[in-house]
């Protein structure tokens, strides 16, 4: 099929539409930065809305794998998207989907956040990959990225593998115009049955599924190695003073400093298991090689264990690019061991800015009321969630004591009041509750903790942008159903004018020994102006 | 030839409206265009920046390497500072010289404006005055887009005139015919600095 149209997309965009082209049946995905756009492009997309193609939001990244697995069983094609983090959620499922295998493709999106521009680490996705068996894909241009998908989903099908592709933020939020194809392919279906024994994995069929997928990675190398992705250039018999692997983007930044071509041999990896051939040529033909990956040092580490040790391996490990951080044209520079660019000092006048919460959002309301009782003990812990009230960590709240992962709010209040901690309060967004909340509430509720719990809900899924949020209208029921007491369930309405009402409910909750629920609710600001400033275009 | 520009500002003030039509008019010119951009918590009133990217010729890297900019657009005078190292020593800062103050130590607006003032090529408008005095509050990133394109070579005034009309024709005439006007007072103020 010609690619003749060409379209301006973000990388996160690329991946959307390569999938809708693909014949995909189903998108299942739970918000987080950098991933969101590649569903909501989806949930935008007017062929996808035609062959309504799944693409609601699910409740986390694990319901989103594990749903996908259901598309892929009856032989349909599913792409599931997630940022970092979310791959520890889903591991549970993504680790045993390497098990059971695919019928239908199914293509997992890992977009990993190396610089921590909007997370709270910088794991590499890329692991994941290795730890489950399944080939790795890791697109260096938008272009690539809508290529890939295609490639994948065939891949997965053909194989009987899941595939994982892992992008960085700079892939997911860079735009590029993209040549894409001017159909796409019919909805796909393997027409094969799943076989059961595959799927239940009971330790009979896993141990025999185990050798199979083991017996598999043969297979995967050698299609590494002739994958119109990964390549190498300038492999010489003689011996070069350097040679490159470059991975992913890391590769831009390579030949953004030589834009008149690498003169050093390179291999560009854009699909893993690496290819040992074209690396072992690599390494025969220079005398020490650098390698460029963002993330943590994932080929780095396998190359020092691979290559003899008269070899000299150098990356992130070595120092000659930093252990931590994105790359970038310059750090790649420096580590080519090209001379720096002069260049204009750092200005005087300039101070960090840091986010904040918007002015007139329910959590500052919330944040008020919860500092103000809080002061009136000896010891008030707030144990805070993942979301836009994370900002209550900074001036001029102060309020949290803690920010670990999605729902530790529950349980590490409910860890601390078993140890004794009083007040012990919890805070978690509405989207964040039901992501991975719940579930701590329960044991919460079963042991009888003595927390608060205040669910600040703004009826969306905010800091991502204002998807939609799972639990909206259900609070009250859902907590009720795991058993906190009804007269222990509170709404309130976080405005400054209520503030004697938030904080006697809040003080009145703290002395009652046992689990309460405090829901403020008020619509975030964002996606209120946002429905207002529709309204009023619709009037005109 | 190829230019590289970083669009500052903060997150809320709409840079990537400005991005969009630039990326618009490059696009329809036949350029290679590489964006990247900041989504996430940061648009909660932080710093936020763009790296545009045009070029006749392939681009490699999406990030703009250090002293490699043309041009730093900024839609605030501390934000066009922050990324001082990033402008090529014969590079423009085109910046809004209205503070935006959402942080208890913002620093002195007088020193700010020395700093940049001390720099070689720097064109600062009162974007706010300038909307404020024709009524269009809304306009200020155009205004400040229009003052840019006195200094963008590589892309005609024309088109990026035209990409104005095709971005914002959704909105109707009223909302184009507002931004064509915010565009040109841009473009004549800049000029006439």
């Amino acid at each position: 099929m010609e690619n003749s149209k060409k379209l301006l997309l973000l990388g996160d965009q690329a991946i959307a539409l390569g999938a809708i082209h693909a014949g995909i049946s189903g998108v299942y995905a739970y918000p987080g930065t950098p991933s969101t756009e590649i569903t909501e492009y989806i949930q935008e997309h007017p062929l996808a809305k035609e062959r309504k193609l799944h693409s609601s939001w699910c409740t986390n990244e694990k319901t989103a794998m594990e749903a996908a697995l259901g598309v892929s069983y009856v032989g349909k094609r599913a792409l599931v998207c997630m940022k970092h983090v979310g791959m520890n959620v889903c591991a549970d499922a993504f680790v045993n989907s390497g098990m059971t295998g695919a019928n239908g493709g199914v293509v997992v999106i890992a977009a990993d956040d190396p610089s921590m521009h909007s997370s709270q680490n910088e794991q590499d996705s890329r692991f994941y990959g290795k730890f489950a068996m399944v080939p790795i894909l890791e697109p260096s241009s938008q272009q690539e990225a809508y290529d890939m998908m295609q490639y994948a989903f065939e891949m997965s099908e053909r194989e009987g593998t899941p595939v994982l592709m892992r992008i960085t933020t700079r892939m997911a939020h860079s735009r590029a115009a993209v040549a894409v194809k001017d159909e796409a392919s019919e909805v796909v279906s393997t027409g094969r049955a799943s076989s059961p024994a595959n799927w239940v994995l009971l330790p009979a069929n896993a141990r025999r599924r185990n050798k199979e997928v083991i017996e598999l990675q043969p297979v995967l190398r050698k299609l590494s190695e002739e994958s119109p992705f990964n390549k190498a250039e300038n492999i010489s018999s003689g011996k070069a003073d350097l040679g490159i692997v470059a991975c992913g983007i890391g590769y831009n930044y390579v030949m953004e400093n030589y834009p008149d071509g690498c003169p050093y041999p390179i291999v560009k990896v854009s699909q893993y298991p690496l290819p040992a051939d074209k690396i072992i040529a690599l390494a025969n033909s220079c005398k020490e090689i650098l390698v460029v990956e963002d993330g943590q040092p994932f080929v780095e580490e396998q190359l020092r264990g691979v290559l003899p040790s008269q070899y000299v391996v150098k990356g992130r490990l070595s120092g000659a690019l930093p252990r931590t951080g994105e790359l970038n044209p310059d750090n790649v520079k420096s580590g080519l061991g090209l001379a720096a660019t002069e260049v204009y000092p750092s200005a005087q006048n300039v101070v960090p800015r840091p986010p904040a919460l918007c002015n007139g959002c329910g959590h500052r309301d919330v944040y008020d009321a919860l500092n103000k009782v809080a002061a009136e003990y000896a010891d008030t812990k707030i144990f805070g969630d993942i979301g836009c009230y994370t900002l209550g960590a900074l001036p001029p709240f102060r309020a949290l004591h803690s920010c670990v992962d999605m729902g530790a709010s529950i349980t590490m209040a409910k860890g601390a009041a078993d140890a004794g901690q009083f007040p012990s309060i919890a805070i978690i967004g509405d989207s964040t509750f039901t992501h991975s909340g719940m579930t701590g509430l329960l044991d919460a509720v079963n042991d009888k903790s003595n927390i608060v719990v205040v669910i600040s809900d703004n009826l969306t899924t905010a800091m991502t942008g204002g998807q939609d949020s799972a639990g909206t209208n259900k609070f009250e029921a859902i907590c009720l159903g795991l058993g906190v007491e009804p007269e222990h369930v509170r709404v309130v309405v976080p405005l400054p004018k209520n503030m004697d009402e938030i904080t006697r409910i809040i003080r009145e909750e703290i002395e009652y020994n046992g689990v309460s629920v405090i829901i403020p609710r008020r619509e975030c600001m964002q996606t209120l102006n946002r429905k207002l400033k529709q309204k009023r275009a619709e009037k005109q | 030839m190829k230019t590289d520009i970083i669009l500052s500002g903060v997150g809320g003030q709409g840079i990537l409206s400005i991005a969009t039509i630039i990326g618009e008019a490059a696009t329809r010119s036949g350029l290679n265009l590489k964006q990247a951009e900041v989504h996430g918590m940061s648009q909660r009133g932080g710093d936020v920046q763009s790296n545009l990217r045009l070029s006749d010729k392939p681009i490699a890297s999406d990030l703009i390497p250090l002293a490699g900019a043309d041009m730093i657009l900024s839609l605030e005078p501390m934000e066009a500072l922050r990324y001082l190292p990033y402008l090529a020593k014969d590079g423009w800062i085109i910046t809004s010289s209205t503070p935006f103050k959402n942080i208890p130590n913002y620093p002195e607006v007088e020193s700010v404006m020395a700093e940049l003032n001390s720099l070689p090529n720097v064109i600062s408008l009162d974007i706010d005055a300038v909307a404020k005095e024709n009524n269009m509050p809304k306009c200020g990133n155009v205004i400040l887009l229009g003052a840019a394109a006195a200094y963008l070579k590589i892309l005609d005034k024309e088109t990026l005139y035209d990409s104005i009309e095709r971005i914002f024709s959704s909105k109707g005439a009223a909302v184009v015919e507002m931004n064509h006007r915010a565009f040109n007072i841009g473009y004549e103020a800049a000029a006439s600095k």
